[in-house]
């Protein structure tokens, strides 16, 4: 990929951390922090990676992407939004009683949402259910997920994992987003699911680590996993929680919580600033 | 009565003889040879998928095969159906309207010997309490067939409630008529109307003789459909008998007597006593005996259509 095409997908990153802000603040609700820690992951998967198509959201061929760490919907509603699913403009219509755009993932309301997610840990059994119906079908399509650290102590996560690997799924690629924190603090003090490389290779697939907020070196992760065949992939991509809005980083506190107006304009601030560097270099 | 033949037995043979529509896969958690899943296994091996002791795990499995067109079942028992993987049936199938069928074995307190671990007595209620989802509980092997068949045409989310325990096949193949949502007046009556679901729709035959030889004339209703409920009969009995008997192998609260009683209390309010599991769990036993044991005979309804004729008279 050339220099300006990267460029190009680090500046859609920070569009949509300026979405995710604005979502949650407009709403007064939802999960900052998650979202901000998978908002490349998702950047790279839309931009330039998934088969889809705006108009047909529906398209039985195309690239399928489930965000099992439900909550982060400000992430996925920007990125379908900027890559024209539905009006930039709903996005502030965010988790209000007259809106499509439920708090979290709801496929039947939201053009481009290819599953309901929301309750942690089934997220990964439906992508998993994709990918089966896809080998099924021998279609070439294929399937994408991204789950919470934390998510891991969903006993159903792991079930999905070995399913996965028992049906050979290659046609599936799971991002972890490891960004070390939960609501209640860090995933190592509420209930460890360490070392999550080791159990990953024991479930058998295919383990892969990336710097989470590199977009060349997320794509390149992709390339791997697309290499791989046989097995599943997962793709352990080291985040900050709250990445980019500085006093949300790595702050458990804002995992589900609201900036306010100063908090907002501060945030804006700081991500126009990153912009603004951008454009020029 | 004619032959005795399990509603489980009668799914995993409709699965088989409707299997070859492509769409149709099914899945099974390690109990293909009791729910008889392997029945379609051995004709379409291709489309099935034994997703191992992982009941949660399965239905969002099926969830997503469904979103990408296909009709999913999956099969486990009644109990690890509704009741391990209920959070996983709510959210991942009925939220998104899927078009996963959930054959769901060994309901009730028939499954016998495996005891109340196994018997699941309270999967009406809990399923029916899910929008979206249409909760189908047939009385023989006939039945079965075509609800299969109308799982398969239906749109959205289907649960299907089956037994273990060989039953008398009521239905004649060639004049039976199954829609969904629609019950079936099995016999007329104007004294009383029993209406009963799954295995208990035979015992409300026999009550019915055994009634007859009083000079009591009961009406029989199959009310195969427990999600969305036929109101109409259920209204024209009450109008017509003026005191209702529901029979279930359920618990009585929640399921079918439930049902019933939310339709006369809005609609006509007459006499009701509901026949089913007096809300205690299962046990042990031999699925004859545990059905007497817990009030779940011919002669039970019989004697409960006699105390609702009081009810009616001493109004
Ligand atoms: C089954 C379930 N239990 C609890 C919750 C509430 N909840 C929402 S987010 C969250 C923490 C998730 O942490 P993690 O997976 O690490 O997500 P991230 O840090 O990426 O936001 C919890 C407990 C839920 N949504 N689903
Ligand atoms: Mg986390």
């Amino acid at each position: 990929m050339k220099k300006s095409e990267i460029k190009d997908l680090q500046k859609y990153a920070v569009k949509v951390r300026k979405h995710i802000i604005d979502e949650v603040y407009s709403a007064a609700s939802g999960h900052p922090g998650g979202s901000l820690s998978c908002t490349e992951i998702l950047t790279v998967l839309y931009f330039a990676e998934m088969r889809v198509n705006t108009k047909q959201p529906l398209w039985e061929d195309r690239d399928r992407f489930v965000l099992s760490k439900g909550h982060c919907t400000p992430a996925l509603y920007a990125v379908l939004a900027e890559k024209g699913f539905f009006p930039k403009e709903d996005l502030l219509t965010f988790r209000k009683a007259d809106s499509y755009l439920e708090g979290h993932p709801s496929m039947r309301y939201v053009p481009g949402v290819d599953m309901s997610t929301g309750s942690l840990g089934q997220g990964i059994s439906a992508a998993v259910g994709m990918a089966m119906a896809g080998k099924l079908d021998k279609k070439d399509y294929r399937v994408y997920a991204v789950l919470g650290d934390g998510e891991l102590q969903e006993g159903e996560v792991w079930e999905a994992f070995m399913a996965a690997a028992h049906y050979k799924l290659d046609n599936l690629t799971a991002f972890l987003d490891h960004n070390g924190l939960q609501i209640d603090g860090r995933i190592t003090d509420v209930m460890s699911p360490e070392p999550v490389a080791d159990k990953f290779k024991a479930f058998g697939w295919n383990v892969l680590k990336t710097d989470g907020h590199d977009i060349e070196k997320i794509l390149e992760s992709i390339g791997q996993a697309k290499d791989c065949k046989g097995k599943p992939t997962i793709i352990i991509a080291e985040t900050v929680k709250g990445k980019g809005v500085s006093y949300m980083e790595n702050q458990a506190g804002w995992h589900g919580s609201a900036p306010n107006k100063e908090q907002r304009d501060q945030a804006m601030a700081e991500l126009d600033k990153v912009l603004a560097e951008l454009e020029v270099e | 009565m004619a032959d005795k033949i399990a509603t489980r037995e009668a799914y995993g043979n409709a699965l088989a003889e409707f299997g070859s529509d492509n769409r149709i896969v099914v899945f099974d958690a390690d109990l293909s040879k009791s729910t008889k899943t392997d029945n379609f296994r051995k004709k379409y091996p291709e489309r099935f998928f034994n997703m191992g002791i992982a009941e949660g795990n399965m239905m969002v499995t099926a969830a997503g095969m469904a979103s990408c067109g296909k009709v999913v079942f999956a099969s486990t028992f009644a109990m690890f159906a509704a009741g391990r993987a209920f959070e996983q049936i709510r959210n991942s199938i009925c939220y998104p309207k899927l078009n996963v069928k959930i054959g769901a074995t060994h309901a009730g307190l028939s499954v016998g010997e495996d005891g109340a671990s196994h018997q699941a007595i309270e999967d009406i209620a809990i399923m029916r309490a899910l929008p979206n989802m249409t909760v189908i509980s047939p009385a023989d092997a006939v039945e079965t067939k075509y609800a299969v068949k109308a799982a398969i045409e239906h749109e959205g989310p289907v649960y299907l409630r089956l037994g273990r325990l060989n039953v008398p096949v009521i239905y004649n193949e060639s004049s039976y008529k199954f829609e969904i949502g629609k019950g079936i007046v099995l016999a007329e009556g104007n004294d009383a109307a029993i209406i009963a679901t799954g295995l208990m729709v035979s015992a409300a035959l026999e009550a019915k003789e055994l009634l007859q030889q009083e000079g009591i004339n009961a009406r029989v209703i199959d009310i195969h459909t427990i999600k969305p409920i036929d109101a109409d009969i259920i209204v024209k009995a009450a109008r017509e008998t003026g005191a209702i008997v529901t029979a279930e192998e359920h618990n009585i609260i929640g399921g079918l007597g439930s049902a019933v009683a939310e339709v006369l209390s809005e609609n006509y309010p007459v006499p009701l006593v509901r026949v089913g599991v007096q809300d205690k769990f299962g046990k042990s036993g031999k699925p004859d005996i545990l059905l007497q044991m817990y009030g779940l005979t011919a002669a039970d309804i019989a004697k409960s259509t006699k105390a609702v004729l009081k009810k009616k008279t001493g109004r």
